[in-house]
């Protein structure tokens, strides 16, 4: 086979691979800071999606510049769920959190079912069908977009925990729970707000994922489960790590359907999966717990 | 003196009234008993919902343009019971049981294979008649069931006639691509036509050799990888197996990939579908399907597009309306002779079907003894500006072809 298809699948499976990465991020966020895990982040992403539908639909908005606005509006579902539903969660057991989050993710598979109905959903962007040649190379122009896009939302948001004051206080909360609390810190508070800025990147990676595949309410759960297995891959609470993952998982997809069978291509996202747990538990990127 | 018999005008008339009365009573007796019977139950099962929902949904056209031709062929009225497989297997059958809890006489359906399959099993140990509208997989009619019937082409039925039709077309057009990559869905249908195109083309002798192949999942979001991995065969034309989700997916990969195939040639739904045409515009135009498809030239085939165009303008005549009429059409017909709902007497009757006057390619509605009507053909139909012509066989063509393809990046 001519080394340009190689060319082409891999920057196909970067490109993919970004986007999961931004999805995943926002799980390893949250799990990072709020001990959470949320088993409804595939469902978020998909309303996410919905409202990108539907804005484009009815007023004809182009879903990047959609991209802040249905970031924004997860952000406030995220904050809002975090304050009112999760926080009195916080210091149940983990099966009780668990449970809470499945039902969220059911009730909201069930209310797309009966808003938008079963059947699929898509975009048709003046640039759907645009590609960009550099040489041998040709560039899917949705796909480039949103991996674009993936890459500054992310450098944002390292940005904001690096450098921001209350990213600083998010950061303080995660390495330490009791200090944070004596040093006079809203910890609530900012959980809600981690909870709120890990809903906005699955907003931002819901309308980048839109460019590229059609919305079922059904997807959900194809995405939380794809979510799991990047952040575990690259590291629960790792930022990197989930880029990183996201990364791998979504290059091994493209080149495994290319070297073997395209309909076995996401066992080898799981095949990577299992050698991660096997070898190095706490994730490429992830701090081995003491 | 032998008593002298007058007739008057008056006896006359009585008489002939009387006498015309005993000669129609009959036909009289039979046209109302036909219109007093009460409506056959009919559940038609398709799916609605799920990922084949628009090929269901067309379907369901061909179910709501039925009642009036019905009528005007004269056939008993169908009280029809719809019921959603949403495109799931295990659904199709709770449905099948439903139905016929209900009170279905007769079922019809499913569009898939695997789903089919389920209702057949369903519909043999109830014992009520299941027409099968469109379902290819070979095994459904080889289980020796006494009430499963299926007038649709088996997929080596589908196989032959499409590579009969394939040689015609490349006689016509004096060309032939020298490599195909064959890309199908691995769904029950994908992967029974993948088995079969292996096993019957050496049969045919066909120009071309198969240089790779892919298969894919049918729920598949993206088919950049899979469209990628055909393209590097680097063969002359596209070899396709699929549905209309992908078969979209793969013509937005084919554009944004660069690759006009000299041809799509199609072995299955998807290319040739009204959604398909309506969503890709420009860019629908040019494949070629070797698929189950009406005879323009039919004078019911006429009644139908009539029916179709006052219900759905904009919508073409094509397989999904024209088998699963054909379906209700054979329920009708069964019932009209029948002369009852009863199951046993509705599968007699559909056994010894013998419809001419049909909208189907092939020479009209008649089963075997195992309940398939072999005697179907396809079509080769070609997207040409967003309508359907037919290329072939030559006693159901109504254009030329165009070959090879325009260049996607050509299409402003």
């Amino acid at each position: 086979m001519p080394i340009d298809v190689y060319l082409n699948v891999t920057t196909v499976g970067i490109l993919t691979g970004l986007v999961y990465g931004l999805m995943a991020l926002g799980l390893s966020v949250i799990f990072g800071v709020v001990r959470v895990v949320n088993f409804a982040h595939g469902e978020m992403m998909s309303i996410a999606m919905y409202l990108t539908v539907l804005l484009f639909s009815s007023l004809n908005l182009d879903p990047l510049v959609m991209l802040v606005p249905i970031a924004a509006v997860l952000f406030v579902f995220g904050y809002a769920l975090q304050a009112g539903l999760i926080n009195p969660f916080i210091s149940r057991p983990e099966h009780s959190q668990f449970l809470l989050l499945v039902a969220l993710a059911l009730i909201i598979v069930n209310a797309l079912l009966i808003i938008f109905g079963p059947d699929a959903r898509t975009v048709q962007t003046a640039y759907a069908f645009d590609s960009f040649q550099v040489g041998p190379l040709i560039v899917d122009a949705t796909k480039l977009y949103a991996g674009a896009a993936a890459i500054v939302v992310a450098a944002l948001l390292f940005g904001f925990f690096r450098f921001a004051l209350i990213g600083k206080a998010i950061r303080a909360c995660a390495d330490n729970y009791t200090g944070a609390l004596v040093v006079g810190l809203d910890v609530k508070r900012l959980y809600a707000l981690t909870f709120g800025i890990g809903a906005a990147c699955v907003g931002a990676a819901g309308v980048m994922m839109t460019l590229i595949v059609d919305v079922t309410p059904i997807i959900g759960p194809t995405y939380t489960l794809l979510a799991f297995v990047i952040v575990i891959t690259g590291g629960l609470g790792s930022m990197a790590g989930a880029l990183l993952g996201g990364l791998l998982i979504g290059v091994t997809e493209a080149l495994a359907g290319l070297l073997f069978t395209p309909s076995a291509k996401s066992m080898f996202a799981f095949a990577i999966l299992v050698l991660v747990l096997l070898f190095r538990p706490q994730g490429i990127l992830g701090r081995r717990s003491i | 003196m032998p008593r002298r018999i007058r007739v008057s005008r008056r006896h006359l008339l009585a008489s002939a009234v009387a006498g015309a009365t005993s000669v129609a009573a009959p036909a009289i007796l039979r046209a109302q008993g036909a219109s007093s019977r009460p409506p056959l139950k009919v559940g038609v099962l398709l799916p609605r919902s799920g990922f084949e929902a628009s090929i269901g949904q067309d379907c369901q056209r061909g179910v709501d343009i039925a009642p009036g031709i019905l009528k005007s062929l004269n056939l008993p009225e169908l009280a029809v019971m719809n019921a959603d497989t949403e495109s799931n297997v295990d659904v199709a059958r709770e449905r099948a049981e439903k139905l016929i809890n209900d009170g279905a006489q007769l079922l019809v359906g499913a569009f898939d294979s695997g789903q089919s399959t389920a209702i057949a099993q369903v519909a043999e140990q109830k014992g009520i008649p299941f027409v099968i509208n469109i379902a290819a997989a070979p095994d459904i009619t080889e289980q020796g069931y006494k009430f499963v019937f299926r007038n649709f082409l088996t997929a080596q039925m589908i196989l032959s006639s499409a590579f009969e039709n394939q040689l015609e077309l490349f006689n016509l057009i004096g060309a032939f691509p020298k490599s195909v990559v064959f890309m199908h869905v691995n769904d029950t249908f994908g992967t029974a036509m993948a088995k079969g195109i292996n096993a019957v083309m050496p049969k045919f002798n066909m120009p071309y050799k198969i240089l790779d192949e892919v298969s894919y999942d049918p729920t598949a979001r993206d088919l950049s990888v899979e469209v990628a991995k055909a393209k590097g065969a680097n063969a002359d034309a596209l070899l396709a197996v699929s549905r209309l989700n992908d078969a979209m997916l793969i013509t937005r990969e084919l554009v944004k990939q660069r690759w006009t195939p000299q041809a799509v040639l199609s072995m299955g739904p998807g290319w040739y579908e009204d959604q398909y045409l309506k969503t890709l515009g420009k860019l629908s135009s040019g494949p070629i399907s070797f698929v189950p498809f009406q005879d323009p030239n039919k004078k019911l085939t006429k009644v139908l597009e009539a029916a179709l165009a006052k219900a759905y303008p904009g919508i073409n005549l094509s397989t999904n309306h024209v088998y699963t009429f054909e379906a209700l059409l054979i329920a009708a017909d069964a019932y009209k002779r029948a002369g009852s709902g009863e199951p046993k007497a509705l599968a007699d009757a559909i056994r010894t079907t013998n419809i001419t006057d049909n909208v189907s390619i092939g020479p009209g509605i008649q089963f075997n003894a195992k309940g398939q009507n072999d005697k179907l053909k396809c079509g080769t139909i070609q997207n040409r500006g967003g309508k359907l012509v037919t290329l072939a066989p030559k006693e159901a063509a109504n254009a030329k072809p165009e070959w090879p393809m325009a260049p996607y990046q050509n299409r402003a």
